[in-house]
């Protein structure tokens, strides 16, 4: 497995095989009578860090939902942690695109947090049973994880954009899914924020050993952390180790149009001539 | 006060309803649907005329009128949260049909179910019987499980619709259960309060609930306290009073509990309560 920057090889559990979290064969998906993308193939082993890339429109959130097997696929098959997509809801950690509360949402985030491990059961948490001291437990664990124990007891509409987005990380790993798929959660955030999340993604793949899928716009922030990315352009897609993929060729090869990718002196890449809204911000400086 | 049947009558079918209504309340706030809980109090009052007019049981007409209102808007609505529009279309058109009825009520000979029109919209909480009653608990009751049954993902859902969806919570049936379940409980409420003051039973107790604490089902037992004191409050006065009717004094009770507790949080914290003014918070 190679990988950019200067990583750790990953201790993994002793005893886990190597088996896959998620694996695509010439799979299409169709929305509105519109082929979004088709004959996608990819592999996305346990434990690994993939970045899913590609301008607005691609369907890197329309992945997440085929994934989720809200979307059943057009064409091909797929696999999710072994199984038919949907069959395995409860090892799959989600956090949706562009998720803000607004201030009017008075409900803490560690309740939102306990949710994501209890909310799909039925009635009201009763303070005596077991159960309830475990699941309290775990989520101050995942709490902690984060780093979010300063303001996991206020209202989650009251916290900044970074600090909600670090409650739901946590609110997405709160099962100990073995496969989080994360869109955009870099989105909102500033540079220094977007580093921190980054890194601790990278943590939580290590730590907790699973595979995370993050979709994200631009790849500079996270690309010392990442194993593997998935670049989906022009309704199709290709996968593999960043050097392999953000490259002219590979690139102009998948647009079918002239993509010429510069690395710029601080080790940025910036990827130019994209019929689309570009994913790097080429005007950022750092 | 307790001396007189229909002083108990009311304490008792007040209390249960009361419950119903600050637990749903408490949700109708969190979603932000004050506005479906509105329209509902109109399709109560057509629903409850349309009966008389055609001289079935009033209280059935109202409970039927409430229910399939809830459903509807639930259906019409997307994922099951009825949008504005959809709202506003089915509560101008139930409004009409409510004049209609309200007309051809007054204007043809009905001795016998001549003040059914003020009953239903100012309610009727010192005429109960003990059917009525009764009825009342059955129905409260029911209703307050359905609901502590449904909470949980109900919170689930109304906080974090994608997350729930993707963990396999019924998003939607859970949606137009709920709505259902505020039709009845509106149905309901509509007897103790009438159609015109329903609204106050139904969001204020849960405003102020929201307004004191951040911790959900807390805020939910709290909704359902404040409803019930509420309840209480305003019929003690009214017997107190007799020329106060305890429609509106249930509810005046219910909007100085939320007024307390507005002044509460401003006094706590002056500056953070400011800001969320400025900031537009419905609760
Ligand atoms: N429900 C839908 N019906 C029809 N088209 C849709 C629907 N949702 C998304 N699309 C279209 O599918 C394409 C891919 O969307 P999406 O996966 O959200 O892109 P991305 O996440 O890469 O920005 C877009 O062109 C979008 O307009
Ligand atoms: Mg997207």
């Amino acid at each position: 497995m190679s990988r950019l920057g200067a990583l750790a090889p990953r201790a993994k559990p002793a005893g886990a095989a190597t088996s896959t979290a998620v694996a695509f064969d010439r799979a299409a998906a169709r929305l509105g009578g519109r082929t979004i993308w088709s004959d996608v193939s990819l592999t996305v082993a346990e434990g690994d860090f993939v970045a899913v890339l590609g301008p607005n429109g691609a369907g890197k959130s329309t992945l997440i939902n085929a994934i989720l097997g809200l979307l059943p696929l057009a064409a091909g098959t797929a696999s999710v942690l072994g199984r038919p997509p949907g069959d395995s809801k409860g090892l799959i950690g989600y956090l949706p695109q562009r998720r803000s509360f607004d201030t009017g949402t008075r409900i803490r985030g560690v309740d939102l947090v306990r949710l994501g491990l209890d909310g799909a059961r039925w009635g009201v948490p009763l303070p005596g049973l077991p159960s309830h001291k475990r699941d309290a437990a775990r989520v101050g664990e995942v709490i902690e994880l984060v780093g979010a124990i300063g303001y996991a007891r206020q209202p989650i509409g009251e916290l900044s954009g970074g600090e909600q987005q670090r409650l739901l990380i946590a609110q997405a790993l709160v099962r100990r899914p073995k496969l989080l798929l994360l869109d955009e959660p870099l989105d909102s955030l500033d540079l220094p924020n977007q580093a921190a999340v980054a890194a601790l993604v990278r943590r939580i793949c290590e730590e907790e050993y699973v595979a995370v899928l993050l979709v994200a716009h631009d790849i500079n922030p996270i690309l010392g952390y990442l194993d593997r990315v998935v670049y989906l352009a022009g309704g199709n897609a290709i996968e593999g180790a960043p050097q392999e993929v953000i490259t002219s060729e590979t690139l102009t090869r998948l647009y079918g149009a002239p993509i010429e990718v510069l690395r710029a002196s601080d080790g940025r890449l910036v990827v130019v001539g994209q019929p689309e809204a570009p994913f790097v911000h080429g005007d950022r400086h750092g | 006060m307790f001396a007189h049947e229909f002083m108990r009558h009311a304490l008792i079918a007040g209390s249960f309803v009361g419950l119903a209504c600050g637990l749903v309340g408490y949700f109708v706030v969190l979603r932000a649907q004050v506005f479906a809980g509105d329209a509902l109090s109109h399709v109560a009052f057509t629903g409850a005329l349309a009966a008389a007019v055609l001289g079935l049981n009033i209280l059935a007409g109202l409970f039927a009128a409430t229910i399939l209102g809830g459903i509807i808007m639930g259906i019409l609505g997307d994922k099951a949260r009825a949008d504005d529009v959809t709202i506003g279309s089915l509560f101008a058109w139930t409004l009409g049909l409510g004049v209609l009825f309200l007309t051809i009520f007054t204007t043809q000979d009905s001795a016998g179910n001549g003040t059914a029109g003020v009953r239903v919209l100012f309610g009727s909480i010192f005429g109960l019987s003990t059917t009525d009653v009764r009825n009342a608990v059955v129905l409260a009751v029911l209703a307050g499980a359905l609901l502590l049954a449904i909470a949980r993902p109900l919170l689930f859902a109304s906080l974090d619709t994608a997350v729930a969806a993707a963990q396999g919570v019924p998003v939607r049936a859970l949606g137009l259960v709920f709505l259902a379940l505020l039709g009845l409980v509106s149905a309901q409420a509509t007897q103790a309060v009438g159609a015109l003051l329903l609204l106050g039973l139904l969001a204020a107790p849960a405003g102020a609930a929201h307004r004191l604490t951040t911790r959900p089902y807390l805020g939910l037992a709290l909704s359902a306290l404040f409803s019930v004191g509420s309840i209480w409050i305003g019929l003690t006065l009214s017997y107190v009073f007799p020329t106060l009717p305890p429609s509106s004094m249930i509810i005046a009770a219910a909007v100085g509990v939320y007024v307390l507790a507005l002044a509460t949080t401003a006094a706590r914290d002056p500056s953070a309560f400011w800001l969320r003014q400025a900031n537009g918070n419905v609760a």
